[in-house]
């Protein structure tokens, strides 16, 4: 692969005939896009090359509560390639019962414009 | 009574006679509090029912949604993408504003239909030993996954081999990480969902290894869960021994022949110290057979007719317990149909029209209902054999198309729902079959 332009298969995953994508790319724009049979393929090539986004879901350490663990999502999307670093940041996380589905457990995670959001209720324990 | 449980209405409560007898008398118990249970309460409180319960053996209502933290649930129902936690939710909510009660902590064990008074005996934490008397019950106990006495893998019988559903719950739930070097066996979609998540929680995930030529899952997880990582995909490969004394130590690969048998001068094997099972789920029948319910050999699931009511008048299933669905708003769907359906026959409502049988044709799987009205409409969910691409499904009642319409590709692992505007009246036979013609 030369710095000016890339290739890569990808799936494409808008619908079920999951289309095998064989894409040229250069540093801002597609080139060329194979196999797709619709245009939503050329789409997905676009964004899956140049800013892929992943909802990363996790747990989070919760005390106070009948269970250990809190499940939680990014809300919306990050770019993918830091999927590793958010479920590394929700795991030094812990927090406190009762939480609120739809809480906001940490704002702005790692600067990317998403929060760490709850995605279940956890009451507290009653003693 | 100690501990009581919000969920529990209180003022609702099944109250203890004067012998310590608990007594209550119930228009309709619903097995099961996943995603199934809850929409079927609340559709039959939504009908008018006064008095419905639904039994749930776990901690707390949502069934194995709880466990399932991923995302991708409820884009038909809500028209967002929820994770299976947010999902249940939302029916727990409908369920309880509905007005049904939920007893937790409660396992059913027996069901007995007597006419039209029909018992469940459950055993409660709370309440012990108690007996339901109810006119009408809803399955709704899901499935379980088949584990290594199912498929058969040859090899010593160490620790460290486990359903894809445990390793979820232990990750998700109980926040333990079953092993280091995980090896995944089948591409259905808890096993690729288990292998991101055993990767973002900082295990090595050797490879998926898949029998049939295609990947069970769909894309979109092939994509997010497997490539994303670079964690190989070994279709028409199974395992085909296994090595370990108290653990398990390492795994043989073959590579499978035509008839399905692994040809093993060409296997390969990888060491690690976990075998995780995605092979596929059965429908949870043991208290439907206790009834006398009759199963169908291929979903393994209750035999229903057009209301989705078993061979047990006054017993009606809905969710996995009926048939393995692969999108939970289908569930949700289907269980609400049949919440309504059993309040009709609560009030005696339900009308028994004449019905017509329905038949697999070709690569069709199973259909379902097993019975449609004539002269009605109706909604079947059926699933195909093998993949195929473009290919027309045909409707046909006594050899007359009454239903044609073009996929451009079908997969076992993708259930397929055909609405049909009218059975005609004087239908004798209904057939779902896929034809390479539109004739």
């Amino acid at each position: 692969m030369s710095e000016e332009t890339g290739k890569e298969s990808l799936l494409c995953t808008n619908c079920p005939l999951g289309c095998r994508l064989e894409v040229e790319y250069g540093k801002k724009e597609l080139i060329a896009v194979e196999g797709n049979k619709c245009k939503k393929g050329l789409e997905y090539a676009e964004k899956e090359i140049f800013h892929p986004v992943r909802i990363i879901t996790t747990t989070v350490s919760i005390a106070g509560a009948s269970i250990p663990l809190i499940p939680v999502k990014t809300d919306p999307g990050v770019p993918k390639e830091l999927s590793f670093r958010v479920v590394a940041c929700a795991s030094k996380l812990r927090v406190k019962a009762p939480v609120k589905a739809g809480a906001v457990l940490i704002e702005d995670v790692l600067d990317t414009g998403s929060n760490l959001v709850a995605t279940r209720t956890v009451e507290a324990e009653n003693s | 009574m100690k501990k009581t449980y919000d969920v529990v209405d209180r003022t609702n409560r099944i109250t203890k006679n004067a012998c310590g007898q608990p007594k209550k008398t119930y228009d309709a118990v619903v097995i099961g509090s996943g995603p199934a249970g809850l929409a079927a309460a609340r559709s039959l409180k939504d009908s008018g029912i006064k008095r419905v319960i639904v039994v749930e053996r776990e901690d707390n209502p949502g069934g194995i949604l709880l466990q399932c933290i991923h995302n991708g649930f409820g884009l038909h129902r809500f028209r967002e993408e929820l994770t299976g936690p947010e999902y249940a939710e939302r029916y727990f909510e409908l369920a309880r504003r509905s007005g049904a009660e939920i007893l937790l902590k409660a396992c059913v064990l027996d069901i007995r239909p007597e006419d039209d008074e029909k018992s469940v005996t459950i055993l409660s934490e709370d309440l012990g030993l108690v007996t339901l008397k109810c006119k009408a019950i809803i399955l709704a106990m899901g499935c379980r996954e088949r584990n290594r006495g199912n498929i058969n893998i040859p090899g010593s019988r160490p620790a460290g081999i486990m359903t894809a559903g445990l390793a979820q719950k232990l990750v998700n739930i109980l926040g333990v990480l079953p092993g280091k070097e995980v090896l995944i066996l089948g591409s259905g979609d808890i096993g690729l969902i288990m292998a991101r998540r055993l990767t973002w929680e900082g295990a090595h995930v050797l490879g998926v290894v898949e029998v049939q030529p295609y990947p069970g899952g769909l894309a979109r997880n092939i994509v997010q869960c497997l490539n994303d990582f670079n964690i190989p995909l070994y279709l028409s490969h199974t395992v085909s021994n296994i090595y370990g004394n108290r653990r398990i130590e390492a795994a043989e690969i073959s590579p499978i022949g035509r008839h399905l048998e692994p040809k093993q001068e060409d296997s390969f094997t990888l060491s690690c110290d976990t075998l995780l099972l995605s092979v596929g789920l059965i429908p949870e029948n043991e208290l439907s057979l206790k009834a006398g319910v009759a199963l169908d050999p291929v979903t393994r699931g209750p035999v229903v007719d057009s209301d989705l009511m078993t061979s047990v008048p006054g017993i009606f299933a809905c969710g996995n317990v009926l048939h393995v669905h692969d999108l939970v708003d289908y569930v949700s769907e289907e269980s609400e149909n049949t919440g309504a359906r059993a309040a009709l026959y609560i009030r005696g409502e339900l009308k028994k029209v004449r019905e017509v049988a329905v038949k697999s044709g070709n690569l069709v799987r199973y259909v379902l209902p097993a019975r449609v009205k004539a002269g009605a409409r109706a909604l079947l969910s059926l699933r195909p054999i093998a993949p195929a691409e473009g290919v027309y499904l045909l409707a046909k009642t006594d050899g007359e198309i009454i239903y044609k319409r073009k996929y451009r590709r079908i997969l076992p692992s993708e259930m397929l729902r055909i609405p049909l505007k009218e059975v005609p009246a004087a239908a004798g036979n209904l057939e779902i079959s896929f034809s390479p013609e539109a004739v």
